[in-house]
């Protein structure tokens, strides 16, 4: 007997029962077809401008760095600037993303990129984000030729452009675009006819690990910083930004630096 | 493989408490991860009820389990890649053996496995000369120093600062003698630099899974380092080691336990990197493995299907348990003496490896309960460790004087009349031997006790029920 069999005997004899019948089978494959959420957090279900001071928030909480632009054609300026106040080359690698490759890039002719994956010696990087969740302030990067993974990994610095328009308040709802628009006939084909990329990285910060005396510490393997550009995109997502945090100072979250003591009483 | 010395439990036990260096990393570790996860909660208020849909999603898998684990490799295949199911230890580490020689593989990084732990690859694979990398960063100064993880979450939650100081230059020979470690971040800055070598020359990389997803052939790994994903990605080939109860039907019931695991682990919100990989590198893909395989393992889990300790099978390895524990929180995790320490410890090592073999872990614990009451699938710890005392006992491998005194409190505790006399008797006793002091010091027969604190003296008005009746004679007062 095969050790699949020996196992799916082993599981089958403490359900004190044998294969599941037909009906049974068709039931979970419905379950499986429409796949049901679950509780989802209230914490997102807000208006839109809230949603996407949500999702800046939480980025901020996490140590990444927002900036907000109006338009697309501001992007390059917003790199450029990034990269002089953090006194970095003005050199990167980029996503093969059309969004970002049809930017109006030689208006900063100082900037020099390479559009390919990323590579060991890559200080910076410029990636497109897919999609943002404000629940948590994480940016997704489904994988594809536009989009490679290495990106996401081996600069020490990650830009991450991102459109108000593609935040989402749950993951479930990064989940159903993901499934309507790569089902079938993607821009990088599914072998199995699903929907899945082959990688699909949810971000929510930049590296960091805690394992030296349960103490935080950023940049462990992945970047050490995560630079958000946001476009807004949208006039909801404007309003939004402008007002920024509605709260006074006082009011909000105390944020944790690295460094500290992995203790919030500290 | 992590050798077996759970039997050594309160040897070992004893040990750790007059550790002062371990005492140490274990007062510092502790009341962090406590605050953050109480933090982190308190900012969900539907926390509470995705416990229980937590539990009701585990529970429904595990119902199901062998359809799910079928639909499961047919997606896996349909994506190009291949599951291989192994019965026990020795056939999972073999097949990552022979995935790694069939691609001629000299290095092999790896991500946090506890798995990996209980099958043993590293040494298996070290034995046929490939070398094994760890590049989690607790689990790479564990394999400098050949310890095991004391931890499933923070594997090097025992050693101190210096520990790493002394460590990096013991091993990291070619850099300057004389450097300086001015602080944490100067000692993870030379761990990146040594391990980018490393990850950038692997020909195999191999991770855990936090969760396999049913309905699309995914395995999902959760990390705050990045380690996983350079794993990952970098390599030829990928390999992803999980055992069978990781299996969750689809991409919501996986998000709704992701709402759990990192608030319950490291109060997170969410970890920094939780990644779905499917298959293999695309046609067009710039990047990616070429090849994608699933090494799906039981090692003692299916025979748990059914059982008593059937609920263990949900737990999603966060480690909350063992840190809200009191007893890890004193001995740390090596006193348990395999992988899997504390509460989810005690419960799943006898059932991997067999009660006889594991010796006092279901004992160590004071039944607190507060295990339980953060488990984000609310597994019965308690209830499941007193199935395994009870075992111990019908099996007859608890010591003689217990059998013994458990004989002579059973007699009593049957004869409720002969229990209040004697312990009547015994309390008059002890009363009148501590009149004045309070306290005993020692006591014949109890230097097990009063050897680490002072057992009190009883207090004069006799015993509960003596002062119960007296008190229902009064007008029913309590």
């Amino acid at each position: 007997m095969s050790s699949k069999d020996a196992i799916l005997n082993a599981i089958r004899r403490g359900l004190k029962r044998g294969p599941l019948p037909a009906d049974q089978r068709a039931m979970l494959d419905g379950r499986l077809a429409t796949h049901p959420r679950h509780l989802i957090p209230a914490r997102s279900r807000v208006s839109r401008p809230e949603q996407i001071a949500l999702f800046v928030r939480n980025l901020e909480k996490e140590f990444a760095t927002v900036e907000r632009v109006p338009d697309a054609e501001s992007v390059p300026a917003a790199v450029a600037d990034y990269l002089a106040a953090q006194n970095l080359a003005p050199r990167f690698a980029m996503a093969p993303h059309p969004e970002l490759t049809s930017l109006p890039w030689d208006t900063r002719p100082m900037l020099e990129f390479e559009t390919r994956r990323g590579e060991a010696e890559d200080a910076v990087s410029v990636q497109h984000a897919w999609a943002g969740v404000a629940e948590t302030g994480t940016l997704l990067f489904p994988s594809d030729p536009t989009r490679p993974t290495t990106l996401n990994l081996l600069p020490e610095t990650e830009i991450a452009v991102i459109r108000a328009s593609a935040i989402v308040g749950a993951y479930e709802e990064a989940w159903d675009r993901l499934r309507a628009e790569r089902a079938g006939d993607g821009p990088n084909p599914n072998p199995s006819g699903g929907f899945m990329p082959r990688n699909i990285m949810f971000v929510t910060g930049p590296s960091r690990s805690a394992d030296i005396e349960q103490t935080l510490e950023l940049g462990a393997h992945g970047p050490r910083r995560l630079h958000v550009v946001l476009v807004e995109d949208e006039p909801a997502a404007r309003s939004a930004l402008s007002e920024g945090d509605p709260r006074p100072e006082a009011a909000r979250e105390p944020v944790a630096r690295p460094g500290q003591i992995a203790n919030p009483a500290d | 493989m992590v050798a077996l010395t759970s039997p050594d439990f309160k040897r070992r036990a004893s040990r750790a408490l007059g550790d002062a260096r371990l005492q140490t990393a274990l007062k510092r570790g502790g009341s962090g991860f406590h605050s953050k996860r109480s933090q982190a909660i308190a900012a969900l208020p539907e926390f509470e009820r995705l416990r229980d849909i937590g539990r009701d999603i585990k529970n429904h898998t595990l119902a199901n389990l062998d359809h799910y684990l079928e639909v499961f490799e047919r997606n896996v295949i349909a994506n190009g890649g291949q599951v291989h199911w192994c019965a026990d230890a020795a056939e999972a580490r073999e097949t990552v053996l022979r995935i790694c020689q069939a691609e001629g593989a000299r290095t092999v990084t790896k991500g946090k496995s506890m798995i990996s732990e209980e099958i043993g690859v590293n040494e298996h694979l070290s034995a046929h000369g490939i070398v094994p990398v760890e590049t989690d960063l607790g689990e790479y100064i564990l394999q400098l120093v050949d310890e095991p993880p004391s931890h499933i979450i923070a594997p090097a939650f025992h050693l101190n600062r210096d520990d790493w100081e002394t460590r990096f230059r013991a091993a990291h020979t070619d850099l300057p003698k004389d450097r300086v470690f001015h602080d944490r971040r100067d000692i993870m800055a030379e761990a990146r630099g040594k391990l980018r070598e490393r990850f950038l020359a692997a020909d195999v990389g191999i991770t855990g899974a936090n969760f396999l997803i049913a309905e699309t052939g995914s395995s999902v790994i959760v990390t705050n380092e990045g380690n996983g994903d350079l794993t990952q990605t970098l390599p030829r080939v990928h390999i992803a080691l999980a055992s069978i109860e990781k299996v969750v039907p689809t991409l919501e019931d996986c998000t709704s336990l992701l709402r759990l695991l990192a608030r319950s682990a490291t109060g997170q919100d969410f970890s920094v990197y939780t990644t779905f990989s499917t298959g293999v590198r695309r046609a067009q893909d710039l990047d990616g493995p070429e090849a994608y395989h699933v090494v799906l393992i039981d090692n003692g889990r299916s025979n748990m299907v059914g059982t008593d300790f059937h609920e263990m099978l949900r737990c999603i390895r966060c480690a909350a348990c063992m840190n809200h524990c009191p007893v890890y929180g004193v001995t740390g995790g090596h006193a348990y003496g395999w992988v899997y320490p504390g509460p989810m410890g005690s419960v799943l090592t006898p059932s991997l490896v067999g009660v006889e073999k594991s010796g006092h872990l279901p004992n160590a614990s004071t039944f607190c309960g507060r295990c339980e009451s953060v488990c984000p699938v609310k597994i019965p710890l308690p209830k499941m460790m007193r199935h395994w005392r009870e075992r111990e006992f019908e099996r007859h491998l608890t010591p003689s004087t217990i059998r013994t005194g458990l004989g002579v409190w059973g007699w009593f505790a049957r004869r409720p009349g002969w229990y209040r006399a004697a312990s009547r008797i015994g309390m008059g006793a002890l009363a009148l031997l501590g009149r004045g002091r309070g306290r005993f010091r020692s006591l014949p027969l109890a230097g097990g006790w009063t050897e680490g604190r002072d057992l009190p003296a009883p207090e004069p008005g006799g015993t509960f029920m003596a002062r119960y009746a007296a008190a229902q004679r009064n007008g029913g007062r309590r």
